[in-house]
């Protein structure tokens, strides 16, 4: 049914995938959690930076990722000057784009969960000699389990569904980057409808999974510190 | 160095100013008592390092936390204290035996506490180890933190309001333990509270609070018996007596309690002899004589001297300080009487007490 080169695509998604999602969560974390926290003026300039993917047309950023990664972009020199070669048209690239894509379906839900703790857990912690590194991985991270399981899905999902960004970053090279949504969309250029079907019926399968689990196993994702 | 909290916190927000200067005794319940607005949990909270004054100076038995002046603030988190907060603020993601040790696990090892048997035992919590915090009744609850706070080996313990979120009947339950801990534990504690009964149940030492500063701060049984405050409780004014079971009459079913400035017959309690057991005795319910009357349904008539006079909310009462051999007493009557009567300082009369409360 599924081609080797549709394997290849699908296995090369899910890599791709997954491997944003642990980076999104590293690099989500700390700026939802300044986005929270934070008294500074910046926040609204940061907040708004991290949205624009939301509204932002998928080759508008890939656009801009390409020149900025390209061999002529301030990125693209300083990857080059230290040794990593320019990210465009490569896995890394594609990885980086996926990242920024994805952020703020990993940014929004952590935020709220993070705000919906509240001050009192953290001061309790504080005047139990709980450090604030201490504080954030024993009370904030297991009370906004919710919110992480959330950003952790909807980044996984929406890295998995992109195609605008990884076309203009990534291109369309097999096994590098060419991920699902990409394959999908030269099945039908080339009128092969029948593999277009397989390969856009494990998505849809997938996506309805994914939003399954999360409406489903997470039913009070606001589940109040101390009630 | 000594055995004193000294605490100066100037703090200033819109509209609302904290400005204090402190010495409060280094043991026993010193109550932080204010109606809301009155700043004694922003107090509480500046005590804590929660709330950081720019200009703020804490020390505690000897250890500095705070001194404004040469830039010492030490975080919360280093501060050896606990914290007891008016709503429930165990953590729900654990267990109550987790929650208990959360404090525990992160205290010096080497500093003095109490063990965790020993803490569970006092709050009577050992059935509630297994269960989550959202399994407790609100009382529970408050046990289960207040054991935490102390696993925590604090050298000081800090109360907000600790009661104010229980209904009546589970106030009633907590209270026991509170007088447990005082009469326990070595280390001071700061009792933030708006509520005249926990104030004169539990407290040794009474700081008023209003608008941010501190109106007087004594002595529990010296402060209550203040008349030059603006209305110390209230429609409660009265005095705390700490006295001593002197005797049983099991025929009358009386209990005789023995103060300095004499004795008082109570109920008959259950309590063995020599058992220090503490009173209230309201304004309200002291009237005054001249003479000493024989044929009076009231049993408790002490001889005392009137001290001071002075106005209370409504014109038409007075409240007349009054000393019972070196005890303090106050009574509330009227203007009327107290001009019949010509009641002045110095004047030697007879208090009739017409009820008595027994605290704990």
């Amino acid at each position: 049914m599924l081609s080797e080169v549709d394997i290849a695509a699908l296995l090369l998604t899910l890599k791709v995938a997954g491997i944003a999602t642990v980076l999104l969560l590293i690099f989500g974390t700390p700026i939802a959690w300044w986005l929270v926290r934070t008294p500074s003026r910046w926040k609204g300039v940061v907040n708004a930076l991290v949205a624009l993917p939301l509204v932002l047309p998928p080759t508008v950023l890939g656009f801009y990722l390409l020149v900025l990664m390209g061999p002529y972009g301030p990125v693209g020199r300083f990857t080059a000057e230290v040794g990593l070669g320019t990210l465009p048209f490569t896995f890394g690239g594609v990885i980086v784009a996926s990242v920024l894509y994805s952020l703020p379906f990993v940014v929004q839900p952590l935020q709220t969960a993070f705000a919906a703790i509240g001050e009192r857990p953290l001061e309790v912690a504080a005047t139990l000699r709980a450090g604030p590194l201490d504080t954030f991985f024993s009370v904030v991270v297991p009370l906004a389990r919710p919110g992480f399981m959330t950003a952790t899905v909807l980044g996984f999902a929406h890295t998995v569904g992109e195609f605008g960004v990884v076309l203009m970053v990534g291109g369309n090279i097999p096994g590098k980057t060419r991920v699902v949504s990409v394959q999908i969309y030269n099945h039908v250029e080339a009128m092969e409808y029948a593999q277009a079907h397989g390969l856009a019926a494990c998505l849809l399968a997938f996506s309805f999974v994914v939003l399954l689990l999360l409406y489903g196993v997470n039913p009070k994702p606001g589940r109040r510190y101390g009630q | 160095m000594g055995n004193k909290l000294r605490l100066r916190f100037n703090i200033s927000y819109p509209g609302f100013a904290l400005d204090v200067d402190l010495e409060l005794p280094g043991r026993g319940i010193t109550a932080l008592f204010g109606h809301s607005g009155s700043g004694k949990t922003t107090c509480l909270r500046a005590v804590a390092g929660l709330e950081r004054a720019a200009d703020g100076y804490l020390e505690v038995n000897g250890e500095v936390w705070q001194d404004g002046g040469k830039g010492t603030f030490v975080p919360t988190h280093r501060r050896a204290l606990g914290y007891v907060f008016q709503e429930a603020s165990l953590f729900s993601h654990l267990s109550v035996r987790d929650n208990l040790n959360y404090g525990l696990k992160r205290s010096a090892a080497k500093a003095q506490g109490v063990r965790f048997e020993q803490a569970v035992e006092w709050l009577d919590i050992a059935a509630l180890l297994g269960r989550r915090p959202e399994h407790l009744s609100g009382g529970e609850r408050q046990r289960v933190a207040i054991a935490r706070a102390l696993l925590s080996k604090p050298r000081l313990l800090l109360f907000d309001e600790p009661l104010a979120a229980l209904d009546l009947k589970r106030k009633a339950e907590i209270l026991p333990y509170l007088e447990r801990l005082h009469d326990t534990l070595d280390i001071p504690m700061l009792y933030v509270s708006h509520s005249p009964d926990e104030v004169a149940r539990l407290a040794d030492h009474l700081v008023l609070l209003a608008e941010g500063k501190a109106v007087a701060s004594g002595p529990l049984q010296e402060t209550l018996a203040r008349i030059d405050l603006p209305a110390v409780f209230a429609d409660d004014a009265g005095v705390v007596i700490d006295a001593v079971i002197g005797g049983h009459d099991d025929n009358d079913h009386l209990s005789r309690l023995d103060f300095a400035g004499g004795t008082i017959y109570v109920s008959r309690q259950a309590k063995p002899l020599g058992r220090n057991v503490r009173c209230r005795i309201h304004a309200r319910d002291v009237s005054l004589n001249l003479e000493h009357m024989d044929n009076s349904s009231i049993l408790n008539i002490i001889r005392a001297n009137v001290v001071a006079v002075a106005d209370t909310d409504n014109p038409a009462n007075v409240l007349v300080r009054l000393d019972a051999a070196g005890t303090p007493l106050l009574a509330r009557i009227t203007r009327r009487s107290l001009q019949h009567l010509a009641i002045r300082p110095g004047v030697g009369l007879w208090a009739q007490i017409k009820a008595v409360a027994l605290l704990g």
